[in-house]
């Protein structure tokens, strides 16, 4: 996700509270050596309640009214409405009031994952238009194979403005209310893409797929469904730090990293999973799933087929939902096979209640301005919620109608992933060898539009502040956007994703250049 | 002999099993219905004719002919590239000019929209629950003059935790918002401890079918500022006023006030209504207050509208020569459309609220009930739906006070299929006449399902 286009001020440091201390701490210096510290404390701060009262109830007529704005360039102060700010607010109407999670998430973006993503949108590379600008390599896009759907288009359109599958479409399939998890022509095509993706190994069951803006809301709706307001998932850190938004904004959802380690090539451990659990246990935290996501991102591992059964075991034992995310699944590149969670769940015979997959096609089909991405469950309840809150994330008909089109040309759908795999793996080759001329190693991966990149040699101190400065380092001196391991939650500094499926190749010596004049610049740590 | 352990099934939250989706309402279950049973005019003659969804396809012949026509710069092809990628939340400037200019349109111009306003969401639906969940907190309350669109039910309080509380019209004054129907309504809420955050409007109304007064507006205006709580309006009928002089939008308003306070006003917008494309799912927020433009902004993540889409609207709605021929056109229609509506119900006597806006009109059955009760309504409603085989929205399920009313839609079907359901409407209360002047049925069989 791209971020504000615009620098956002920060917001006003004034607050009501520190104004009051300025006024009751010297009258307690005044009262306080006749009266003790209770009265001392006491008749001041009434005293100012009495005045502030006085004030309110003979205060004037509000005087000029807020001057338009525009958007971003005045953030406005929030208002409490508690008691305290109402007494010192000023005009006789404060502003009104918003809602709790409004503070966070209006914010300006202090995660370097954001920030890194505004800084390339101001000052974007281009070869020609400008060649010293700031190289995206920190947004997991795919760029390899459009021009393989490009082509598609071209031979397959018709001239009508809403292109192919406008006939198909008729003015009936966007002039009338669709049910909002999907057209079934449109599961039926998701679910039988899903099945070539994950070269059919399973077979998806379009009566379990729902339909949504993106996965961003596939989550978010799944979170709202297994979860209420505070309790957690369990999620192995490092983990993408678009989770934190999707499961905590509305949903409430909290999040309990379980650490993975590089001397396990960062590969969950049952054991570890085991601890975080009991550790929220204790703290009177309630766990209501663990969230995989498979190839992992920023990582790029995948889990085997034990690990997986073992997850499905500890979630068993303790009752719990496995949300699977599965985004990457067809942009694998290594010699491993991709196992689904659906595999497991098929197999077994029951218990599949508790499996839930997201998928969607930002990733593997390289399209996220369509906003498609599904939830494939097994929980017929969970189908049945998901469904109807689908309505506050849909899918227009129109895009599912064109892309009903491109998904049931079979043989195309065949080639395309059996060429972007191979593009993929001969970016990954080139980079990782790009990096190692530099000495600098990669963690052994195999799927994902990136690898995990180990600079922790780099970096000094060698803590999360060592970590910074070297990602600073690199966004605005080698002007490379790339996400650093703090932001995806990894507890060992000094990791870094690199994504290469948004450059050509030969774009590549151009960005070890610029990483060759850092690496060079930091003196590795002793 | 193998004992059967029952396994605890895996918990849900309180969000999935709660029945807060209204999917009981009989707003909703007149749905189902017609799906099971839909009237076609040469397949199923018979079948339930749909006029309690609130579609608007008197006009999609002129959006047809814009959709069919060849694109004069490929311009499926061309531009593919970015679409594919672009998913910012800030969404196509091209589109949000092109929405912000069609929403000065609808306003004959008397309003001016800025396009870093506009929030672009997928659909009407979640642009309100999105501003809900930007203006309350779990447990707060929204205002809602009554009756409102049975939607608001679901979406303003699902998953968000709100609470709406109704503000009491009825038809002594044409169901007119008044002053003191909105401070009992604060005051109703403040004595049960609950903090009220603002007020949802929709103007035109839905299901009156009328728009709302200038004075009213200015009123509701004062009141919201007064207690310093924020004001959404609604205006996804807008387009389906049936003459652009009668539609006046708070953004009107809030000019005139030279934007004084404007910090709590919000629009939300759509094309399903006006433009008669529900299947596009898009829906704008429009809101003076910053903080909530970027932080609605950020949220729009989860109901973002695909950049194919956004790209194709922004090419339709800036086509002056197409927008204005529809908006003009569309509204003659509407307004021919009521028109033949209303007479063929006063032809057998049933009134309807004077409507001057919107796709239904706002119908008073209550003459009909033995007793102005809720339950005579919904007994009357089951008649008509299985009896006379239309499906329309009693009142109770919009939260109406008084007993009796009931929203017609009269836009989501062809002129034929119109007539039909009037012929019909005509030998029910034919039946009803006679039936009455013989007084052999005694009332409890009538009203029976």
């Amino acid at each position: 996700m791209t971020g504000t286009p615009r620098a956002e001020p920060k917001e006003s440091n004034r607050s009501p509270t520190r104004t009051g201390m300025r006024l009751i701490v010297p009258l307690q210096g005044i009262v306080q050596g006749r009266g003790g510290l209770i009265l001392g404390s006491l008749i001041p701060c009434t005293l100012f309640y009495f005045l502030q009262f006085y004030l309110k109830r003979h205060r004037s007529p509000p005087q000029n009214p807020p001057s338009r704005s525009t958007s971003a360039a005045n953030l406005s102060e929030l208002q409490r409405s508690s008691s305290r700010a109402n007494l010192l607010a000023r005009g006789s109407t404060g502003r009104a009031h918003v809602s709790a999670r409004v503070s966070s998430i209006a914010k300006p973006n202090d995660s370097p994952y954001y920030i890194g993503l505004d800084r390339v949108r101001e000052d974007p590379y281009d070869e020609m238009g400008n060649p010293d600008g700031v190289i995206q390599l920190g947004l997991s896009e795919n760029r390899l194979s459009l021009d393989l759907i490009e082509e598609w288009l071209s031979k397959n359109c018709t001239d009508s403005i809403l292109g192919v599958g406008g006939d198909a479409l008729g003015i009936n399939g966007i002039a009338t209310y669709q049910p909002m998890d999907g057209l079934m022509e449109f599961k039926v095509a998701m679910a039988d893409f899903m099945t070539e993706v994950m070269e059919r190994k399973v077979s998806f069951d379009p009566s379990r797929v729902v339909v949504t803006s993106g996965a961003t809301p596939a989550l978010e709706i799944l979170s709202f469904c297994l979860a209420d307001h505070g309790n957690a998932f369990l999620v192995p850190a490092p983990y993408y730090p678009g989770f934190d938004r999707d499961i905590r904004w509305r949903a409430g959802v909290e999040l309990i990293p379980v650490h993975c380690r590089s001397c396990d090539n960062f590969t969950l451990s049952i054991t570890a999973l085991e601890q975080a659990f009991n550790q929220a246990r204790k703290r009177g935290q309630k766990v209501r799933g663990i969230l995989i996501s498979n190839p992992a991102n920023p990582v790029g591992n995948m889990l085997n087929k034990d690990l997986l059964y073992d997850l499905l075991d500890f979630a068993r034992e303790r009752n719990i939902h496995i949300i699977s995310d599965e985004i990457f699944a067809g942009s694998t590149y290594g010699n491993e096979e991709f196992v689904s969670m659906a595999e497991i769940a098929d197999s077994e015979d029951a218990d599949k209640d508790r499996v839930h997959i997201i998928y969607g096609l930002s990733k593997d089909f390289s399209i996220p301005g369509f906003r498609v991405g599904v939830i494939y469950s097994f929980n017929k309840s969970v189908l049945a919620a998901s469904r109807k809150l689908t309505r506050f994330s849909s899918v227009s008909t129109a895009t599912q109608h064109l892309l009903v089109s491109m998904l049931s040309d079979k043989r195309f759908i065949q080639e395309y992933l059996k060429t972007n795999k191979q593009r993929i793996r001969s970016m990954y080759d080139l980079f990782v060898a790009g990096l190692r001329e530099l000495g600098v190693e990669c963690t052994k991966s195999s799927g994902g539009l990136y690898c995990w990149v180990d600079l922790s040699r780099l970096i000094s101190p060698y803590n999360e502040k060592g970590e910074l400065d070297l990602w600073d380092k690199l966004l605005n001196r080698a002007k490379l956007n790339v996400t650093p391991g703090s932001a995806c939650h990894c507890i060992e500094p000094g990791w870094f994703r690199f994504c290469f499926t948004t450059l050509n190749e030969k774009e590549i010596p151009l960005v070890m250049e610029r990483m060759r004049k850092v690496v060079e610049s930091c003196k590795p740590s002793v | 002999m193998t004992i059967e352990i029952e396994r605890p099934s895996v918990g849900l939250s309180k969000v999935a099993v709660s029945e807060t989706h209204c999917e009981k309402s009989p707003y909703f279950a007149g749905w189902r219905a017609y799906d099971e049973n839909p009237y076609d005019e040469l397949c199923n003659p018979s079948g339930v004719i749909q006029m309690g969804l609130a579609e608007n396809q008197v006009s999609l012949d002129l959006v047809e002919k814009y959709l069919q026509k060849p694109a004069d710069n490929g311009s499926t092809t061309v531009g593919f590239r970015e679409n594919a990628l672009f998913q910012d939340y800030h969404g196509l400037q091209a589109f949000r000019k092109a929405m912000a200019s069609f929403m000065e349109q609808i306003r004959g111009g008397r309003a001016k929209f800025d396009p870093d306003r506009v929030v672009i969401t997928a659909g009407a639906t979640a642009a309100n629950e999105l501003l809900t969940f930007i203006l309350a907190d779990p447990g707060d309350a929204m205002l809602i003059p009554t009756p409102y669109y049975p939607g608001f039910d679901r979406d303003l309080r699902w998953r968000t935790g709100a609470n709406i509380v109704p503000v009491h019209c009825d038809s002594s004054n044409d169901f007119d918002i008044t002053p003191e129907a909105l401070e009992a309504a604060y005051r109703e809420a403040e004595s049960k401890n609950i903090k009220v955050r603002g007020m949802l409007i929709t103007n035109p109304s839905n299901p009156l079918g009328i728009t709302i007064k200038r004075s009213t507006l200015e009123d509701i205006l004062d009141f919201v500022t007064r207690k310093n709580i924020h004001l959404v309006s609604d205006e996804i009928f807008s387009g389906s006023a049936f003459s652009s002089e009668d539609f006046v939008s708070v953004a009107e308003i809030v000019e005139a006030r030279n934007y004084e306070d404007s910090e709590r006003v919000h629009i939300v917008y759509s094309l399903s209504k006006d433009l008669g494309l529900p299947g596009f799912r898009v829906g704008t927020i429009y809101s003076y207050n910053d903080k909530v433009v970027t932080t609605a902004r950020r949220m729009s993540s989860f109901t973002l509208i695909s950049s194919q889409t956004q790209h194709l609207l922004a090419l339709m709605l800036s086509d002056k020569s197409f927008t204005e021929n529809y908006i003009k056109t569309n509204r003659q229609r509407l307004k021919k459309r009521y028109q033949k509506i209303i007479d063929g119900l006063k032809g057998v006597g049933i009134e309807c609220l004077r409507g001057n806006a919107g796709l239904f009109c706002w119908m008073n059955l209550s003459s009909l009930l033995e007793k102005p009760t809720k339950e005579q309504e919904l007994a009357l409603w089951k008649l008509i739906l299985h009896e006379v085989k239309i499906n329309i929205s009693p009142g109770s399920s919009c939260h109406c006070s008084e007993p009796g009313w009931f929203r017609v839609c009269f836009a989501n079907m062809s002129e034929q299929t119109l007539e039909v359901a009037l012929r019909r409407i005509h030998e029910f209360m034919d039946r009803r006449n006679n039936v009455k002047s013989f007084d052999v049925y005694s009332s409890d069989q009538l009203f029976s399902s």
